[in-house]
């Protein structure tokens, strides 16, 4: 199969993630189109290191996947926090600096 | 884009990318010339085995020597280098090229690092609390995992807990920070961004006070800040796929043209623009977002308001320090063959920053969000130099990125001054007649405020008149008008705080001013002086960024 088509999977991954970002309300839910995201970018390096047949791009994805790991580690223990205190997950109820 | 590669070709390299490979050379790493970020990085590992094994009682004093001793001997190795010659004829690429030692590197890093240890001054504060049983309090919560007001918390304090954690977490930002104006290949550029980001984010969640907005500001900055860098990561994919690389040099010649024996599996993808047009765009956007101009601010106002001041602004100076070293990097390096595709973007991001930032800052009623849009609009200002493309462009830069980092620790440390019974009293109506109250304190915030509205005899000023120079010579004239009107707009509301601070009469419930440890003091004296020295004689200053202002290819 031409590895060019992942490439669209990988964008189409990659917009529905931000789609996702911009238009859900759950702290978790965002953050797993975040999560998503990053995969798509995954994809995208790895497509196009079979493509350029170069390594590069997969030990990238190595390196993505730590970053990604870190990410879940702070920003959990960041949504769970504020979740404790609010009793609520959604971005919309964290409007005390609102004008 | 379908017809990027032929299904025969791609069979082909299914074979060759599964070559074995006969030899691994193993990498030539210049510790030495690394030294500065190695050491930061070293001493923030230290602190987490510090978080362990240390007893609870001694771990602030461990804590903040370590961090202090190894900022300074970090300072100490880049002056060295750059006494080595480093910054100029010695400079090169060190990290099998994932590393640039250059004179803006390390014109950067030494700026990061003494700001940092300022601003490490100021999370190390412990006199601006009232004694909590008996037990001296700092800016951070007693137990960050604790429910704000309930019952763990309460115990927390009891037991006198205190979150030691900030020095180590403050130690791994500064060393991204290190990393980040200096990397020179993408994925370098990448891991160093969120290095520096997770503990920021981190940071920004554990305020004693009003813990509320501070952990509002850390979900907002967290989810702000990994949805752009993960449009980061897509633009620095693309470029991967169009250069077949993500080391700078390489993706600049394939940029403009220059790159010899092209292997024929990247013969298609270096064609096609718009793997480039878009992931460029990609990745500045990411770095737009980490120096907040305006499109992409809408985190700065509530991150700055909601996060301890200490970490305001330690995280103001060093995250503009830095995302703006990595945006000079980027620009000058790897796509001036395409500038004139990013310069009119450039253009038009400045002009609505400055106006934008300046604008939007006159209806602020708080004072660290009308810090928090000064600091756009001076994202705009620098963005100016930024697009010079000239040797000046480049020094006036990091002549105002100097100026602008201490001059913002420094009104950041007088914010954290101003108290009442809830804690800082930011509203901009408790501040009438701080002037009358506490003549020193108000004076010193006014030297800031007319360093930021760019008022001569400042620091601001001499910035501000290198970067307009510096633009207007590189043919950005109404770029300096706008700046010149949006400068004239910030002075504004810069002077109505000092109007209300001196010439209002002081309110019968008004705030009170601690008085800080030497600590504090510190970082103010460090501040007022930086302000003055580069406003009245900033020729020698200016003369080292230009010496410093040529990067290394």
């Amino acid at each position: 199969m031409n590895p060019v088509n992942y490439l669209y999977l990988a964008a189409l991954l990659f917009t529905i993630g931000a789609i996702g970002v911009l238009i859900r309300r759950n702290a978790i839910i965002v953050f797993m189109c975040i999560e998503l995201m990053l995969n798509a970018c995954n994809l995208t390096f790895v497509a196009f290191s079979r493509m350029h047949g170069n390594l590069d791009g997969q030990i990238i994805a190595f390196f993505t996947m730590v970053v990604a790991a870190a990410e879940v580690v702070v920003g959990l223990a960041i949504i769970v926090s504020l979740f404790r205190t609010r009793h609520s997950a959604s971005v919309d109820d964290a409007s005390l600096m609102k004008l | 884009m379908s017809s990027l590669v032929s299904a025969p070709a791609v069979h082909s390299l299914w074979t060759t990318a599964a070559d074995p490979i006969s030899k691994i050379n193993a990498p030539k790493i210049e510790y030495g010339q690394l030294s500065p970020t190695l050491i930061v990085i070293g001493a923030a590992v230290l602190g987490v085995l510090v978080e362990a094994f240390v007893p609870r009682k001694s771990r602030y004093y461990v804590q903040a020597f370590l961090a202090v001793v190894a900022l300074a001997a970090a300072f100490a190795a880049v002056v060295g280098l750059a006494a080595g010659g480093y910054g100029t004829t010695k400079a090169h690429i060190a990290a099998m090229g994932a590393i640039a030692v250059d004179g803006p590197a390390l014109f950067l890093q030494g700026t990061i690092l003494l700001a940092g240890l300022v601003s490490i001054f100021m999370f190390a504060e412990r006199r601006l609390d009232p004694e909590a049983h008996g037990n001296r309090v700092d800016s951070f919560a007693a137990q960050a995992s604790a429910v704000p007001g309930g019952d763990t918390e309460k115990a927390a304090i009891k037991a006198g807990f205190t979150t030691t954690e900030v020095f180590p977490l403050a130690l791994f930002a500064i060393g991204g920070m290190l990393v980040f104006p200096s990397a020179n290949d993408l994925l370098t550029l990448f891991i160093a961004l969120e290095v520096f980001s997770l503990p920021l984010y981190l940071l920004c969640a554990l305020a004693r006070r009003k813990r509320l907005m501070s952990q509002e500001a850390a979900v907002k900055y967290f989810l702000l800040g990994a949805f752009a860098s993960a449009f980061t990561l897509f633009g620095i994919a693309l470029l991967y796929g169009y250069a077949g690389s993500v080391s700078y040099a390489t993706i600049a010649s394939v940029v403009d043209g220059s790159i010899t024996n092209v292997d024929p599996a990247l013969a298609d993808t270096m064609g096609n623009d718009a793997l480039l047009l878009i992931g460029m765009a990609l990745v500045g956007m990411g770095l737009l977002f980490k120096v907040g101009a305006v499109p992409f601010h809408m985190w700065t106002p509530d991150v700055y308001q909601g996060a301890p001041t200490p970490v305001t602004g330690f995280m103001a100076a060093g995250t503009k320090v830095a995302a703006f070293g990595a945006l000079l990097r980027l620009l000058y390096v790897v796509v001036p063959g395409m500038r004139w595709d990013w310069r009119p973007v450039m253009w038009a991001v400045a002009i609505v920053t400055m106006l934008g930032g300046a604008v939007v800052a006159i209806t602020q009623t708080d004072i660290k969000r009308l810090l928090a849009y000064s600091s756009i609009a001076h994202a705009g200002f620098i963005l100016a130099g930024v697009i010079a493309m000239t040797p000046d462009g480049v020094s006036s830069v990091l002549f105002y990125l100097v100026a602008y980092s201490f001059v913002t620790i420094g009104a950041f440390a007088v914010v954290t001054l101003v108290r009442d019974a809830g804690g800082e009293a930011t509203h901009l109506s408790k501040w009438a007649g701080l002037g009358r109250r506490s003549p020193l304190v108000a004076a010193v915030f006014a030297v800031f405020l007319l360093a930021f509205a760019g008022i001569p005899l400042t620091s601001g000023f001499a910035g501000k008149f290198a970067v307009f120079k510096a633009a207007a010579a590189g043919g950005a004239g109404p770029l300096v008008v706008v700046g010149v009107v949006s400068s004239a707009v910030a002075a504004f509301f810069y002077i109505r705080v000092i109007v209300l601070m001196f010439f209002s009469e002081p309110k019968a419930d008004g705030p009170t001013v601690a008085v800080p440890s030497p600590l504090t003091m510190t970082t103010i004296a460090v501040g007022v002086a930086v302000t003055v020295v580069l406003g009245l004689a900033p020729q020698y200053f200016l003369n080292l960024a230009s010496q410093a202002g040529v990067f290394v290819r």
